[in-house]
């Protein structure tokens, strides 16, 4: 295990100049991304939690560097990517967007340094956003040393499929291509390379969370994403040392997700999962409506727990009644453990 | 004159030869180093877990760097949940130890596995069989080990030897049987001790060598029990020849099986300070039963004698009480590396007293192994095999 590891090391060490290069085509291409800082939202709670009886934490008092990271889980949480928005000469909308991969050294836990690839800089990649019907153009671009696609769930032709031998087959590093199709059928789904080794290509970063909005829009609400997934830190292949959502393990246990009283929160939950056949989402203290796959405008189920195997995804809907802290997370324990646990703090 | 410049003549070339070979390492590491390529490729990253205390609501660990790059550990988890540690904010140097204390609530006799999660995603893990207060390192606790020390080593050596008065009536041929039943005791014991020895030193990350180690100290021990036969030897020549060449065996015998306690009582103490003895008696037990026949295999060969009792008792003392010590050096360092090496010793020192005993098997016929010799050693690696089973009981 630790020679292939460290071969493989070797190997993005080898690599720097085109991480380099990636991270200038990201600053260039994700314009969109540019969301509030964290000190609207974080610090308020740091380094309150967890410890001994009080339950696991990363070291009191060491956070990650968001700054240096590129993106920070609090902004990534409502960060909605609409993409470049015009009309068609038949009055059809059409949005495009350019996703760049790019490797890139992230920092996923407090001194813990990870080689990841990804879609646009961060981890998990822009949420695209569109309305059923719209036509799609993504153009993705290769910056990565290794080959990528973007493969997208939802309905499409063949060639847009973004699979080694088809279409446009792999982009190779430096190559780009544009992805173009309808988007249907409404939903929350996702997007991930889909190149072999394929679970090395997730596992490394390359997925994020793709949403289809209804014809007629659902209920205004506080809208938020959250991606479900790990990281295998030793890359053997089983399993995960650090789980997490949108990116930072245990993020949301220091900078709770800011939620209003009474408001209607929808949660776009996807899990992106690679190593473990399935995920979990649990919430204290409240029940939620939940809408799998998001493609019917009925609930399911009315629960505080949901499961999700790998590629799942579903939208749930809560309103909170109470102002407090509740707690969220894996209610595979396990990866809580390991990171995947936060707080909604709920307030008047 | 003429044999003593042949013999400064033989030294100064063999100091000439030497200085010319320290000339050319030195040179060698200073022009040659410098036309090797660099080391390339991520961090080499070691640790070694060297010691793990329990304290109620915390763990602390000692970890030594034993690879050749600095080493630093990020976060820890702890059966699968992150721990809050305080510890090693630093990256860690060769050879350098750091201690991480781990707040976490562990319970009394759970198993536990700990993951150092280093700055690079690798993880090194150690594990804890059993988790048992540590016990603090007092007087009381000093005195409990020489206490399981006498129990386990002294004590049943000496009950053992007090069968030498049967060993007496039962002839030349009886005798081979018991020194064949004694090599086969002692075949067990050095088998044991090398595969225990194994098992050790690679729970150590093996820095300092891992089971060589074992190999080492069984190598070191053989050479210096057989310098130490030689030389007891070419002195007992001189005075008589005949009676004291049983004494003599029986003194290398005893330190053989000295050694070899001395390896038992590194594993009692070792197992003690992790709290493995919480389990019961039953290591003491079965080691106390097993070592009773170590006490028939120092007095087989003083049948022909009427060794004096102060002589008796120190031969027993010379088998069994480096059982203590062995126990206080496991409680106390608890160094896996240190035991894969004496346990290596052990090892050696019983192939030593096996070569010691072995002429002693030929029969009136010169024969190395009559049917009675198998016999006794067949015996003997029997009886190990079942009194060692009470040790796992
Ligand atoms: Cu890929």
């Amino acid at each position: 295990m630790a020679e292939s590891r460290r071969q493989f090391l070797l190997g993005s060490a080898l690599l720097g100049t085109a991480g380099a290069a990636a991270l200038g085509a990201r600053a260039a291409s994700a314009a969109p991304s540019a969301a509030p800082p964290a000190t609207e939202t974080g610090g308020v709670h740091s380094g309150g939690h967890g410890g001994g009886v009080a339950g696991p934490t990363f070291r009191k008092g060491a956070v990650v560097d968001h700054a240096a990271n590129g993106f920070d889980p609090t902004a990534l949480l409502r960060d909605f990517d609409y993409g470049r928005v015009s009309r068609l000469p038949d009055g059809r909308v059409l949005r495009e967007w350019v996703v760049a991969a790019a490797d890139l050294d992230l920092e996923i836990a407090p001194g813990v340094r990870y080689p990841a690839w990804t879609f646009n800089g961060r981890i998990p990649g822009p949420t695209l956003r569109c309305q059923e019907g719209d036509l799609l153009r993504v153009q993705f671009v290769n910056t990565s040393a290794h080959p990528h696609t973007m493969h997208f769930h939802g309905i499409h032709p063949a060639e847009m499929d973004g699979i080694p031998d088809t279409g446009p087959g792999v982009i190779p590093s430096g190559g780009s291509f544009v992805y173009e199709f309808d988007a249907q059928p409404f939903g929350v789904h996702l997007y991930h390379c889909h190149v072999g080794p394929l679970a090395e290509h997730i596992a490394r970063g390359l997925y994020g969370t793709f949403i289809v909005d209804p014809p007629a829009p659902r209920p205004p609400a506080d809208e938020m994403v959250m991606v479900m997934h790990g990281y295998n830190t030793t890359f053997d292949g089983e399993g995960n040392q650090l789980y997490a959502v949108n990116g930072i393990p245990f993020h949301y246990m220091h900078e709770p997700v800011r939620v209003k009283r009474g408001e209607l929160v929808r949660i776009y939950l996807v899990n992106a999962l690679e190593y473990d056949p399935i995920n979990t989402f649990h919430l204290h203290g409240n029940f939620f409506d939940y809408y799998p796959t998001g493609t019917r405008l009925e609930p399911s189920e009315y629960t505080d727990t949901i499961m999700q195997a790998q590629g799942q995804r579903g939208i749930c809907e809560v309103r909170f009644p109470y102002p407090g802290r509740y707690m969220f997370h894996a209610h595979k324990t396990e990866f809580a453990e390991l990171g995947w646990m936060g707080f909604f703090e709920v307030t008047d | 004159m003429d044999g003593r410049t042949t013999r400064n003549r033989a030294w100064m070339s063999a100091v000439g030869a030497t200085l010319l070979l320290g000339a050319a390492l030195l040179l060698l590491a200073l022009v040659g180093g410098k036309t090797l390529p660099e080391r390339a490729g991520p961090p080499i990253e070691q640790l070694a877990v060297e010691r793990t205390e329990l304290v109620p609501g915390y763990i602390d660990v000692t970890v030594r760097n034993t690879g050749p790059d600095p080493v630093q550990v990020a976060q820890v988890f702890v059966n699968d949940a992150y721990v809050d540690l305080t510890g090693g904010e630093q990256p860690i140097p060769r050879l350098g130890t750091a201690m991480l204390r781990l707040d976490y609530p562990w319970q009394e006799g759970q198993p536990y596995l700990l993951s150092l999660l280093t700055s690079t995603g690798l993880v090194i893990e150690h594990e804890i069989p059993v988790a048992a207060t540590t016990p603090q390192a007092d007087a009381g606790f000093f005195s409990l080990m020489a206490l399981i020390g006498t129990y386990v080593g002294i004590i049943p050596v000496v009950l053992g030897m007090m069968f030498l008065p049967v060993l007496r009536r039962i002839g030349s041929r009886g005798i081979r049987v018991l020194l064949g039943l004694t090599v086969g005791l002692l075949a067990f014991l050095a088998i044991d001790a090398s595969i225990e020895g194994v098992e050790v030193s690679e729970s150590g990350g093996g820095a300092f060598g891992g089971p060589a180690l074992v190999v080492l100290g069984a190598v070191l021990a053989f050479l210096a029990l057989t310098a130490l036969d030689r030389y007891l030897g070419s002195r007992r020549t001189v005075n008589d020849a005949q009676g004291s060449s049983g004494i003599r065996l029986a003194v290398m015998i005893a330190i053989g099986i000295g050694l070899h306690n001395l390896g038992e009582g590194l594993a009692i103490g070792a197992a003690y300070a992790v709290g493995e003895l919480a389990l019961g008696t039953a290591l003491v037990v079965g080691f106390t039963i097993q070592n009773t026949t170590e006490g028939l295999a120092v007095v087989a060969p003083l049948t022909e004698r009427r060794p004096p009792l102060l002589q008796l008792l120190g031969l027993g003392l010379l088998a069994g009480a480096p059982a203590i010590l062995g126990a206080l050096i496991g409680a106390s360092v608890n160094n896996a590396e240190l035991s894969a090496f004496l346990l290596g010793i052990g090892v050696g020192a019983i192939a030593q007293v096996i070569i010691q005993i072995a002429p002693s098997l030929r029969d009136g016929a010169e024969r190395f192994l009559s049917p009675a010799t198998i016999g006794g050693i067949a015996a003997g690696l029997l009886t190990m095999y079942v009194t060692g089973l009470l040790v796992t009981a």
